[in-house]
């Protein structure tokens, strides 16, 4: 097994699905020639050609909107959107239309499309290609929402996405692009979508976590005896895998990158309190951005959960 | 030459029936009299059909209804050009369209009645669910016609809009991906003056809504919505061109919405009645039938009994509508994506038992 870094795992899982279904067209600004502004399409254009990778006029909401029809003509698109602040100009596609072919039309036409997309902050980047607007996404019936956090089931995940017969919104942790770097089976394979993964065991407390946050939580929590869930899809989350947890440690700590309002936590809470409220020994507890626009790089690391920010709630919760 | 013109464009506009129903021989459409007379005959049933939804509205059967009063001929002229293999993405008053493709009427009324199953398209066509998020479609259709040219199938991606889908971005997105690929893809604008209370003048100072072509370096053209016969004329030869791998065509019929935007809706708080005056006298189906008639191809006696068989598909059409069987309640999610999640199969049960 080679080891890869988080874009070369992207880059293998759409290299294997352009080489098994010529129905996978990858497209978008500056995906072809220039493989991509992270380097996440390297190769591609060369390898496969023109037909099946090629670059855009610059137009988030053409981008996607194309994808819907070419999705409804029964090929399998696969957008990237530059950075995910962007994907804005494209929200009415994706509400609109991508999320609800398949019911305006009863079944006729579908949208099985991947829009993939770098998110989230940490990596000093100019306004708006720091995003982390993943509750936008889950609050949509119609759209799953994927969100990778290691090189592992990044790969596992996109092939899932791309086999998937709905559209996916597949959220690349940008920090995590070439932060880590893991074995990673050669062959094409599938992390089924709508299933958590158990990141580390423990007894005294579940950590609900997705994406970039999970490498944050992996290090603040090292000297704690704790249960980490990595959420790996949004939409449709992982229920049973969730409460299962909760039932066993009795207290939660959600750690979000996003603001705290509405944000995808608020989900979480909202069920685990809900369904499970009896297994719990202390209060839910939330690490997240807080609830201002995000700053620029200078003030980033005020506003992104910090290892003090979450050992802080732990401690917390262990006194209950 | 510190100054000079670069570049210079011109906007055609094509016509072909007078108002008396007289033609330019040059340039009438190579149709039979059987298919004259069809054309004929489709824009009677789209008037008939969009008057009985009216009452159906009216009756409280029909829920909102955007009516095609006198858009029958941009409607059916072009809808009669379309091939079986073409893909039609309408937007949200093209009846005259549906029928002339033999879209079940009884479907059309269904949705409007608040049945999404009457859009299930059938499977002989390619029509795309009726969009009401105002020039979002056609980007789709850019999808769909790139499909097409990469699986290599002659077919051709027809979007339908109005006059105010021209001002969203959407719109000019669309039409520049189809220039940039050179897609087999012809855009009908209906401009019928009026995005609901907001006039053509108040939506671009474009002198024509064709030109929007030239600045995606597609080509664009206008024609007198109001004569079938020059928007079939327009209509097949964008298409056959958009076949034969010759790009992308922007169609502006010039028509009049001659009813209010819809049935929520009364276009006499803002509308000059004297406009609607000067457009009833370019009636499609009159000078469609003043055609005819000087070609000795329509006569007077005859109207009433074709005009009953018309209305006697159209009773059916109402009959079979309301013949159907009410929704259930779990086609909210059956179609809502292929496999329901946990909690949405909860959810289910909770609705179908009546739960909360």
């Amino acid at each position: 097994m080679a080891v890869l870094n988080l874009v070369q795992a992207i880059n293998q899982g759409l290299q294997q699905a352009l080489a098994e279904d010529d129905r996978v067209l990858v497209f978008g600004e500056d995906v072809a020639a220039n493989g991509g502004v992270f380097r996440v399409t390297e190769n591609l254009h060369q390898e496969f050609g023109e037909k099946r990778v090629f670059d855009t006029p610059l137009a988030e909401s053409g981008i996607v909107g194309m994808a819907v029809g070419l999705a409804a003509y029964g090929l399998r698109p696969v957008a990237e959107i530059q950075f995910v602040g962007f994907t804005y100009a494209a929200m009415d596609q994706i509400y609109t239309h991508a999320a609800r072919i398949r019911a305006r039309s009863r079944g006729r036409f579908t949208c099985p499309l991947v829009i993939r997309s770098p998110y989230g902050g940490g990596i000093k980047a100019p306004e708006l290609h720091e995003a982390s607007c993943e509750a936008f996404f889950c609050h949509m019936p119609g759209i799953k929402v994927v969100v990778p956090s290691t090189p592992q089931n990044a790969k596992g995940l996109l092939l899932a996405a791309i086999a998937d017969p709905d559209p996916v919104i597949y959220l690349e942790p940008t920090r995590l692009y070439r932060l880590l770097k893991e074995e990673v089976p050669e062959e094409p394979y599938l992390t089924p979508l709508g299933k958590a993964r158990i990141a580390r065991e423990g007894e005294r407390v579940t950590i609900l976590a997705w994406g970039s946050m999970l490498e944050v939580v992996l290090r603040a929590a090292a000297d704690y005896d704790v249960e980490i869930v990595d959420l790996q899809t949004l939409s449709p989350f992982d229920r049973e895998t969730i409460l299962a947890s909760v039932r066993k440690t009795g207290r939660v700590l959600i750690v979000q990158e996003a603001p705290k309002t509405c944000g995808f936590g608020a989900e979480l809470a909202a069920t685990i309190a809900e369904e499970e409220i009896m297994s719990l020994k202390a209060p839910i507890r939330r690490v997240t951005g807080y609830d201002v626009v995000a700053p620029l790089p200078l003030l980033e690391n005020y506003n992104l959960p910090s290892l003090e920010r979450i050992r802080a709630a732990l401690d917390d919760l262990l006194r209950y | 030459m510190p100054r000079a013109t670069i570049a210079s464009f011109q906007i055609e506009r094509l016509e072909i029936l007078g108002p008396q129903g007289e033609v330019d021989a040059e340039l009438l459409p190579d149709l039979s009299d059987s298919q004259f007379l069809r054309l004929y005959e489709l824009l009677v049933l789209t008037r008939l059909a969009d008057e009985r939804a009216l009452n159906l509205q009216r009756e409280g059967r029909l829920g909102t209804f955007p009516s095609s009063l006198g858009q029958e001929a941009a409607q059916v002229g072009s809808g009669f050009a379309l091939k079986s293999q073409d893909w039609v993405f309408p937007s949200f008053r093209e009846l005259g369209v549906f029928l002339c493709l033999d879209y079940p009427l009884s479907s059309y009324y269904r949705y409007w009645a608040g049945d999404e199953r009457g859009l299930l398209c059938p499977p002989e066509l390619n029509i795309f669910p009726i969009n009401i998020a105002v020039g979002t479609h056609l980007l789709h259709a850019a999808g769909v016609a790139l499909g097409a040219r990469y699986r290599q199938e002659m077919l051709v991606a027809v979007p339908y809009l109005g006059d105010g889908g021209t001002s969203k971005g959407d719109f000019y997105e669309a039409l520049n991906m189809a220039g940039v690929y050179q897609l087999p893809l012809v855009a009908i604008c209906q401009n019928n003056q009026w995005a609901i209370s907001v006039s053509r003048q108040h939506q671009t100072a474009a002198q024509t809504l064709a030109q929007k072509a030239v600045a995606c370096g597609i080509r664009g053209i206008q024609v007198d919505g109001n004569d079938v016969l020059a928007v079939y004329q327009a209509t097949r030869e964008a298409l056959e061109r958009a076949r034969n791998g010759g790009g992308p065509t922007l169609i502006e019929c010039e028509t009049c919405r001659m009813s209010d935007h819809t049935t929520a809706d009364d276009a006499r708080r803002y509308r000059d009645p004297a406009e609607l005056e000067r457009w009833q006298a370019r009636d499609p189906l009159l000078r469609m039938q003043r055609f005819l008639e000087s070609r000795g191809l329509w006569v007077a006696s005859e109207q009433a009994e074709r005009e009953a068989a018309l209305k006697q598909s159209v009773d059916e059409a109402v009959v079979a509508a309301e013949a159907v069987e009410p929704p259930q309640v779990a086609d909210m999610f059956t179609y809502t994506c292929a496999e329901l999640s946990s909690r949405q199969r909860q959810q289910l049960k909770e609705a179908e038992d009546g739960r909360t």
